[in-house]
């Protein structure tokens, strides 16, 4: 361990990037774009960009709402208590300490609030848990540290030999190395600051289409998470997960693996690239055809695909 | 009382003989109850500090983007490591010495039931962890795969069986100890003492020790099926051995829900006995609070998987546990209801004990709130893995567990030391405490809600604001943690002010009876129970 990180850069950092993330900030509460990827200062869930990711948004804005007025409720009562029935302020104990009423209020009201909820949250998970009617097929598979995407079947055709590897991008690869002198600001591309968070292969995905991912992993357990789908769902070797998403605008979006995968974990992204229909029709046209693109390197460099066994009880939803 | 009769001469003739014994003698082969629960807390203490160490380094290199200290796989021992010290070493032995020295004071016993075994469980504990933190500087190093172990990237580590052995120490040392607190309880009671007069402190443990030994042994079951997967080839959670990992973490997380409220339930005991003594009047609804604690328990044991909701669980399965969980809320609710009924129409004063049970009620209630959001699946799914869980199980665990721990200290230390410890400091300590502590761990919700995950060495500069806010809030945080030491250490050989028998105004209950410091022996005759002595005996609910 050297010491020596921290009084180097770190005043400079502060002072420059934080104000700036600090306006951000502002900009990210009350301006009225829609971030996808994370934000400097940003303070709640995003919205997503999917069909369902307002679900988790919803859920999460009025689970919070719940939760300020429970909290200004019951520590303003707190704090009224501490002020008036202080003793310096000459207040003498009472001696109840019962009251069936009350506790009857206390106990009932808040059930009333969960079945509220319970209600929310069951119509979200019955949407999510609906796998059925996809369009689109890819598989996900997760590797120490990087992430496989295969395409297995679009508008009703099978796919094949469409796959690649998704791994960190060399630019933040080299500057994420201990020491390396370089600065995770200047790690950039189409001007957004993607330091950790941009691959070499993105997975393109097309717009307004539902498309099923199935998602295993080869070694270790992962969890394939990009915030703007709304969900995240673990990538376990011998396990088929389903999920799915249907995108409504072109952008790119980024997440990270979100399940301890070991020593570089904190650095396998995943960047999902949604494009119109037409052009996606075109990117797998390339695809499709040997060495026409430079993706094509990537899916010839990869792994033979070893199929993964699965327990018959694991084709879980 | 009786017992103020009886103690003169046993008292004299015990510390006399006390005397005659030498260090070794006193605290290496104590069987009193007294001794060995100042051994348990100053061992948590010292855990405490080295899981706190760890935790610096951490947020040492999240202080901002790109990595400047550590390789990450140090960053990754570090946090596996951070997390079973600070639990198996600080949180649960911390309340194992509470409820040592406590307990029979409260019950009216003359030690604990199990006396050699008392011994047996605390000096298993060093060994334990003299196992774990060795692997440190063993050449494969640390374990890194996470406190939770989850295969098959435990079975990576090339520490596995240190920490395997280390767990099952520690759960010999716990369930011995949960065995000795029950008997206790059940069998030492002083003629008078129902069950239903206990203080709220000895009712919560009674029910944690059972959570003890009901899952203890489940989680030493998980660690040897890794065992066995390592070295004996066995493929228990091997997928192409027709094993499964995820079998892994159901088993993980029967055990590991419990052993949460076993981190808690105490917890609320202690803040149960303070705010009545400060408030000056009695708990609130004594028997709801007993029942609460009771259906928080009962309920641990069919939540687990809610920390699995993104492992691809059947839908039935998610409904389930997502409304099981969410119903924890309510006798939760019930007990920070009743605290804050507490609180109405007493007469308060705001010493250092006290000002940190009622940090402990808002900031656990913060905890709580999370909780209830990660409860919900379709939120969970957002939230699972990020830095807004980190969040939450700090607040209900460092606000929460090591406040009330904290508060507990405070409250009874003069009965310990005999010696009342600065007000002035220890409300030093308190403030900087429950300032630093937001600003360490109140960001992370943003982070989380953001998309940061958790467990990781370095993150994209959108993040680099709150990280270094926390950092800064972490470093003043463990830096407060120093005052404690401080006023702990001034109590103890330096503090000139006598602390008087009930020590606090509002006091009641069987341990203000006797003098401070409470001698060697207490209750070698069984006391005479006065209703209106206790804190709860004359209460009519």
């Amino acid at each position: 361990m050297r010491a020596g990180g921290i009084g180097k850069h770190g005043i400079r950092f502060g002072a420059k990037h934080i104000v700036g993330a600090w306006g951000a900030a502002v900009l990210g509460l009350f301006g009225s774009s829609v971030e996808a990827n994370p934000q400097p200062g940003q303070l709640n869930l995003t919205p997503g960009v999917t069909t369902y990711s307002e679900v988790p948004y919803l859920l999460n804005n009025v689970s919070l709402g719940v939760c300020v007025v429970i909290g200004i409720l019951v520590f303003g009562a707190m704090f009224i208590a501490m002020f008036r029935f202080r003793k310096s302020a000459g207040a003498v104990a009472e001696k109840w300490s019962h009251n069936t009423t009350v506790e009857i209020i206390w106990t009932v009201i808040p059930i009333l609030i969960l079945i509220t909820l319970a209600w929310l949250a069951t119509n979200g998970l019955r949407q999510f848990s609906d796998t059925t009617g996809a369009q689109m097929t890819v598989k996900v598979t997760g590797y120490q540290w990087k992430w496989r995407y295969d395409y297995v079947d679009y508008q009703g055709k099978a796919i094949s030999k469409v796959g690649f590897m998704s791994k960190l991008d060399d630019q933040s690869n080299a500057t994420r190395q201990l020491n390396s002198g370089l600065d995770p600001w200047a790690v950039k591309a189409d001007g957004e600051q993607t330091y950790l968070l941009n691959v070499d292969h993105p997975l393109v995905v097309p717009i307004h289409t539902k498309i099923r991912f199935v998602i295993t992993a080869d070694d270790v357990i992962h969890s394939w998470f990009v915030p703007a789908l709304g969900w995240k769902m673990d990538a376990i070797p011998g396990v088929v997960n389903a999920a799915w998403t249907n995108i409504n605008t072109p952008g790119i979006y980024r997440g990270q693996c979100a399940e301890l995968c070991g020593q570089d974990h904190g650095f396998m992204p995943i960047v999902v690239k949604a494009v119109s229909q037409e052009d996606f029709a075109k990117w797998l046209a390339s695809q499709q055809q040997p060495a026409a693109a430079p993706a094509a390197a990537a899916t010839a460099a990869a792994p033979a695909q070893a199929s993964v066994q699965v327990p018959a009880h694991a084709t879980q939803g | 009382m009786a017992q103020a009769a009886t103690h003169d001469h046993h008292d004299e003739h015990h510390d006399e003989h006390h005397e005659h014994l030498n260090f070794f003698q006193r605290w290496v082969m104590s069987t009193n109850h007294k001794d060995i629960g100042t051994l348990y807390l100053v061992f948590s203490l010292l855990m405490f500090f080295i899981g706190g160490s760890f935790a610096m380094v951490i947020r040492a290199e999240l202080f901002k983007p790109g990595m400047q200290l550590v390789q990450p796989y140090f960053f990754n021992e570090m946090t596996t490591m951070h997390a079973l010290v600070m639990i198996f070493g600080a949180v649960m032995p911390a309340f194992v010495g509470l409820g040592n020295w406590m307990i029979p004071l409260m019950v009216g016993a003359p030690d604990m039931a199990l006396p050699r075994m008392n011994n047996l469980s605390f000096w298993i504990l060093p060994f334990a962890f003299a196992l774990l933190l060795s692997t440190l500087f063993l050449p494969g190093g640390g374990p890194a795969g996470g406190w939770t172990m989850y295969p098959p990237l435990s079975l990576q580590s090339a520490s596995l069986a240190y920490v395997v052995f280390a767990v099952h120490l520690m759960g010999i040392s716990s369930i011995m100890g949960a065995i000795n607190i029950i008997a206790t309880i059940l069998n030492m009671r002083a003629p008078g003492m129902d069950l239903l007069k206990m203080p709220v402190f000895v009712w919560s443990w009674l029910i944690t020790a059972f959570l003890l030994i009901a899952v203890m042994p489940v989680l030493a079951g998980a660690v040897t099926m890794l065992l066995t997967d390592k070295y004996f080839n066995t493929h228990f959670f091997d997928a192409a051995g027709g094993g499964d990992p995820v079998l892994f973490q159901h088993v993980f997380w029967f055990f590991g829900h419990p052993e949460v409220y076993i981190m808690i339930l105490p917890a609320f005991g202690i803040i149960s006995e303070i705010i009545p003594t400060f408030a000056r009047k009695p708990i609130f609804g004594y028997k709801a609070m007993v029942f609460a604690i009771a259906s928080i328990a009962f309920l641990s044991f069919i939540v687990w998987a809610h920390h699995m909701f993104a492992v691809g669980l059947p839908l039935g399965a998610e409904i389930f546990f997502m409304y099981a969980t969410m119903l924890i809320a309510v006798p939760t609710g019930v007990k920070v209801f009743n605290w804050v009924a507490t609180m109405w129409g007493g007469s308060m004063t705001f010493e250092t004990p006290m000002l940190f049970a009622i940090a402990f009620v808002i900031l656990f209630t913060i905890g709580g709130f999370s909780g209830l959001m990660l409860a919900l699946v379709p939120a969970d799914f957002q939230y699972h893995d990020t830095y807004f869980v980190v969040a939450h199980f700090h607040y209900v665990l460092v606000t929460g567990a090591i406040f009330a721990i904290i508060a507990a200290t405070y409250y009874w230390i003069p009965k310990w030391s005999g010696h009342m410890y600065s007000e002035f400091w220890g409300k030093m300590h308190f403030w900087n405490s429950v300032i630093w502590v937001n600003v360490l761990f109140f960001p992370q919700h943003f982070l989380g809600l953001a998309g940061m995950p958790r467990r990781i060495p370095d993150y994209n500069v959108a993040f680099a604001n709150f990280n270094m806010i926390s950092s800064i809030g972490g470093f003043l945080f463990g830096a407060s943690q120093l005052i404690f030491l401080g006023v702990l250490i001034h109590c103890v050989w330096f503090s000139k002010k006598k602390a008087t028998d009930r020590v606090w105004e509002g006091a009641r209950g069987l341990e203000w009876t006797v003098p401070s410091p409470a001698p060697h022996h207490t209750f070698a005759i069984a006391p005479v129970i006065h209703d209106e002595e206790l804190a709860h005996g004359h209460v009519e609910d």
